[in-house]
Formats: structure tokens, sequence, C-alpha cells
């Protein structure tokens, strides 16, 4: 049984169709990767998971329960969490309260407790604290801790949002673009974050990456999108082979799939 | 001062409030001045602090609404209104003491805040302040018609406190009672926005889409948000009419819902030492200008009639210095100030 089915969902916005009959199953313990030239859907996909979007047709199972129509934060609540492709974190707010705020779900004192914040409160807010230092000294962010994340660079709130991802302690962890616009170190420093996750943690992880280079080599399985239809998947070698995503990617040229096909 | 830094090694101390011993004594000796206060001026001025404790708790529990959760509100006058006349009728006509009637005022209140505050689960920005325009036309409306309850245009007459035969019937032993009042829940504000409930709304505030997908159910936290705000209110507003010892429509109008939304902005939106400053300053500053057009019409007698006229013109001139040259509010400047004698004389 895969940990997050997706089944044959449609998804149009007027007249213009963005996912088609696209189905993916995401294997658990798995690093699975969507790719696609850009406007092929895969964001749109992420939507459809975190019931940001809901679909027209198909739906979106996980655990074997339907995700579609549920509101995005019961969504989280199953073990579901996710990055952005533009950063969307609390800028006011500092890294640390950022990452405690992950942990919301697993906090239960109310306004009242909280008020009084002696006992109860406090207790809590000191035990979710370790959890969240555990994930700034995994990141190695523990000295920005107490900056407001609208003063940091680019490299470090993308580092932080998939810190404030893991405070929910997911199973499945959505990341669209991790990579975007990063230097070719940093790269180096999320693509080992990202295996760690997967390796160490056990998070099955689903990522949109157009960095073919490092999709192919740390993903397990991999779907490629085009115009809002799956055209291919498999594993990075079979995919990086298959003559429809070169011609996704490359654009049609007769010679050329006449050679792939020859070969 | 902290000649080689402040090195804090438990979680404990790590969220403390007041977390060095300079801030420490500071804190202890603004309450020090408060609770000596009342002897020290007296009259007028001492209602000038009664009327600032009471502005502080309804500037902070705006600033939870506006400041901490990016709602914007022109209702808070009207919620005062709601306190007052809630209180008003409870120790009036139901014959009930004040120790009951003020937490059933901030009750009542937040109630009505949460009814009102529904448009912003569709409304946003500037459209929900319209919104909550609204409320403030509505509750006038009511406090002005429903005769029965609220006087009328003639008011209710309510009485000062009492507590086993002792009254609360000098403006300096009510000073006291508002003072602990306020104390507390500045307090229970303070704590509430740096834990889970706090954070929320801050999120909330910052992006809202994302809040949800950090699984944060919108619906239950913006209400809430309307719900503490309006507690607040509602404790101010009673807080008023006992200290007034009367309480009538025109004292909630638009006016008031500006001058807290005022407060909080010169203050410094998302801050509770920022509605505490913006509070001070609000009240205080057309008292000093008041004073001020005294002196200057007995300095020169021909000016009388240009200072009067001239006092309200400058009020409003100070407030928009300070929102240019200010925009963060009071509360920032203090941070400023703070950060640069922290490492004096190596700031960087």
């Amino acid at each position: 049984m895969p940990l997050l089915r997706i089944d044959d969902i449609n998804l149009s916005f007027g007249g213009v169709k963005a996912i088609n009959g696209v189905s993916i199953n995401v294997e658990k313990g798995s690093i699975h990767a969507i790719i696609g030239p850009n406007g092929a859907g895969k964001t749109s996909i992420f939507n459809c998971i975190s019931s940001v979007y809901k679909p027209q047709r198909g739906a979106v199972y996980f655990e074997d329960r339907k995700v579609t129509g549920m509101k995005p934060d019961q969504v989280t609540h199953l073990g579901i969490a996710r990055t952005f492709q533009n950063i969307a974190l609390f800028h006011h707010m500092t890294v640390l309260d950022n990452l405690m705020l992950g942990r919301h779900q697993f906090m239960k004192r109310g306004i009242l407790a909280g008020g009084i914040f002696l006992g109860p409160a406090r207790t809590e807010e000191i035990e979710n604290r370790k959890a969240v230092e555990d994930i700034i000294d995994f990141l190695e962010i523990e000295k920005i801790r107490k900056k407001p994340v609208g003063t940091l660079a680019y490299g470090l709130r993308k580092r932080v949002e998939l810190g404030r991802a893991l405070a929910l302690k997911p199973k499945l962890l959505l990341l669209d673009e991790p990579m975007a616009g990063m230097n070719l170190e940093e790269k180096e420093d999320m693509a080992r974050f990202i295996i760690d996750i997967n390796e160490e943690w056990g998070v099955t992880i689903l990522l949109i990456e157009h960095d073919l280079g490092v999709v192919m080599d740390i993903s397990h399985r991999v779907s490629v999108l085009d115009f809002g239809v799956k055209i291919s998947e498999g594993t990075p070698a079979e995919v990086a082979n298959d003559p429809h995503v070169i011609k996704a990617y490359i654009g049609e040229d007769d010679d050329f799939l006449r050679d792939m096909e020859a070969r | 001062m902290h000649f080689c830094g402040d090195f804090r090694t438990t979680y404990e101390k790590d969220i403390e409030i007041l977390q060095t011993p300079t801030v420490r004594l500071g804190v202890a000796a603004c309450l020090a001045f408060l609770v000596v206060f009342p002897y020290l001026v007296k009259g007028e001025y001492l209602w000038v602090g009664l009327q600032i404790l009471i502005a502080v708790i309804g500037a902070v529990g705006l600033n939870i609404l506006t400041g901490y959760t990016g709602m914007i509100s022109l209702g808070q006058g009207a919620f005062f209104g709601v306190g007052a006349y809630t209180t008003a009728y409870m120790t009036t006509k139901l014959g009930l003491s004040f120790w009951v009637g003020v937490p059933a005022a901030g009750l009542v209140t937040a109630a009505a805040g949460m009814v009102f505050g529904i448009p912003s689960l569709r409304l946003k920005g500037l459209y929900l302040a319209i919104a909550t325009l609204a409320s403030q036309f509505i509750l006038e409306w009511v406090f002005l018609r429903w005769e029965p309850v609220t006087g009328g245009s003639f008011g209710i007459v309510v009485p000062r406190p009492s507590i086993g035969g002792y009254v609360f019937e000098s403006d300096r032993s009510f000073y006291y009672l508002v003072l602990a009042i306020t104390v507390v829940m500045v307090l229970f504000a303070v704590n509430i926005v740096r834990t889970r409930t706090g954070r929320a709304f801050m999120a909330i505030r910052d992006h809202y889409i994302s809040a949800e997908i950090m699984g944060i159910n919108l619906f239950r936290y913006r209400i809430l948000s309307f719900g503490i705000s309006s507690f607040y209110a509602g404790v101010a507003g009673a807080l008023l009419g006992h200290s007034l010892k009367f309480v009538t429509s025109e004292q909630f109008n638009i006016e008031l819902s500006v001058a807290y939304l005022a407060m909080i902005i010169i203050g410094g939106l998302g801050s509770i030492l920022g509605a505490i400053y913006g509070a001070i300053f609000m009240i205080l500053l057309p008292k000093v200008l008041t004073v001020l057009t005294t002196k200057l019409t007995m300095l020169i007698p021909g000016a009388a009639g240009l200072a009067i006229a001239m006092e309200q013109g400058v009020f409003g001139l100070i407030i928009i210095f300070f929102l240019i040259f200010e925009p963060d509010g009071l509360a920032h400047r203090w941070k400023m100030i703070k950060a640069y004698w922290k490492l004096y004389p190596f700031s960087y």
C-alpha cells in the first residue's frame, strides 16, 4: 500500500486545465520527485494534496484516508507537512517562533493556561522548545534562532522553512523547489539535509525540483509532468532515457527522435 | 549593563519576561511609581492617571486583535460601551455587585465581539475595517434605543464598587483597584502572546495561508482574537463606567474607536509595551497641551484665543510627525535606545 495515492485527479481553472488525469503513488520511505517544465501543474498537485485546491474529479488518499475535501489544517494533522515555492514564513516572527508554531498541533494549552503561564503552559513550552532545538541543531541554524525571519538571507530562509515543516513531525514531507535560487554549496547542504531526513528520520519525501542533476542523484522515483499530464514515471535512469521526457524538455526534433527510436 | 554579554543556560531562563537585572529594576521602579503616584498628585492629575490605566487595558486588547492578529477594528469604542452598559445594568437594575458586573461585562463583550468578528472569516484588511465600522454604528444605535436596558439618551448612573462595607468612593482608592486589574490583565496579555495562542495569531497576521497549512484553524483563532480583544474592551469600558459613575451612549462613539487605533499605531503594532506607551501618549498629550496653553495665556493674555484654537491643531500635528518619524511606534524607538545602551560604549 503506498503512503500517498493520487488517484486520477483533474483540476481546471475556468478553461485552463491545470491537471488532467494524473495518478501518482508515493511509496513509504522513498524520495519521490516530480519534475516537468514550467506550468506543468506540479505545484497544483501539491495544493491538491494539502487541500488548498479541490480537484474537480479524482481524489488524494493518504494512508488510505481520503484527503480531498478536508480543510488544510486537518490534512496537516494527518502528518503531511510542506514548504512553499515562494517562501511562506512568518516574517515578523523569530526563527524560534516560526519553528515553535510548527509544534502547534502537539501543544494543547489554550488561552487561560497560556495567560496564566506558570504551570502547564510553561512546562509545555519547554518540552516543545527541546524538540525544536533538535531541529535547529540538525539544520545548523543555531546562530539565527532569535532573529526575525524577515531579516535573513534567502538561503537561510529556505532552511528555516524546512525546519518549520520538520517541527510538524510529518510522515510525508512535500518540498516545493527546495533548491531554487541557491548556489552550489547551498544546494549540496540542502541535498544532504533531504537525504538525512529521509534516511535517519524515516520521513517520506515528495519533492518538486528543477535542478535535474540533484533530482537524478537523490530520488528513488521520478514522475514527469507536462501540460497537466503525466508523461513518464520510473527510476531516474528510466526517466532520463524516456523519449517523451526528452521531447518535453528539449522540444520536438524528428531526427533526434528517430535516432532515439533506432537505439 | 552587560559588558560580556548576557548568557542564559537553560530554557527556563530563556523564556523569562524580565531577563536582566536592569530590566527587573526598571519594572520594579515603574510599579513603585504607580503605587505612590496618588500621593504625589491630586485632583485632575490623579484622574488622568486613572484614565491612562483604563486606556492601557483597552489598547492592549485592541493590539491583540490589530497588532498581533492583523485585523483592523473600528469597533473598539462600541465594545467599551457594551462593557460599560453590562456592568451598569447588572449593578443598578439587577442589584449585583461590581465584582460580578465587571467580569460579566468582559464576557458579554467577548461574546458580542465574537459575533461581530464573524465577517473576518471572509473579509480582510480595509474591508474588514468597514465591517467592524458597521458594528460600531449598530451598537451605538442599540445603546440609544434599547431604553429598558440602557436608559436611552438619559444613560445610567453607576455606583462605585464596595467590598465588605468599604466603598471605593474616592478616586484614590478606585485608582488602586484599577491599577491591580490593569497589572493582572497586562501580564495575562503578555503571556498569551508568547505562548501557543499568541504565535497562532501572529502566524495568521504574517501569512494566513501558510498558517492554515501549518495546522491552525483560521476560523477558531480569528474569532478567538476578537473574543480576547473585546473582553479587554469590555473590562476597560466597565471600569470607565464605574470611574465616571455615569454611562451614556455619547461616550462610546467612533471617535473613541479611532483614538484607540491611534494609540496602538503610535505606540507600536504587535507590541504589548507599545500599547501601553500609546495609551499614555494619547491621554497625556492633550492634557499637556492644555496646561501649556493655559501657561501661555497667562504669559501673553492677548494670545489666549489663538492658543486655545491652536491646541487641537498642534495635537494633530504631533501625531502626524510621530507617524512620519516613528512609523514603527514608540516601542520600536525604545528598543533601539536599549540596544544602543546595552553595549555602550562599544555599540556597533
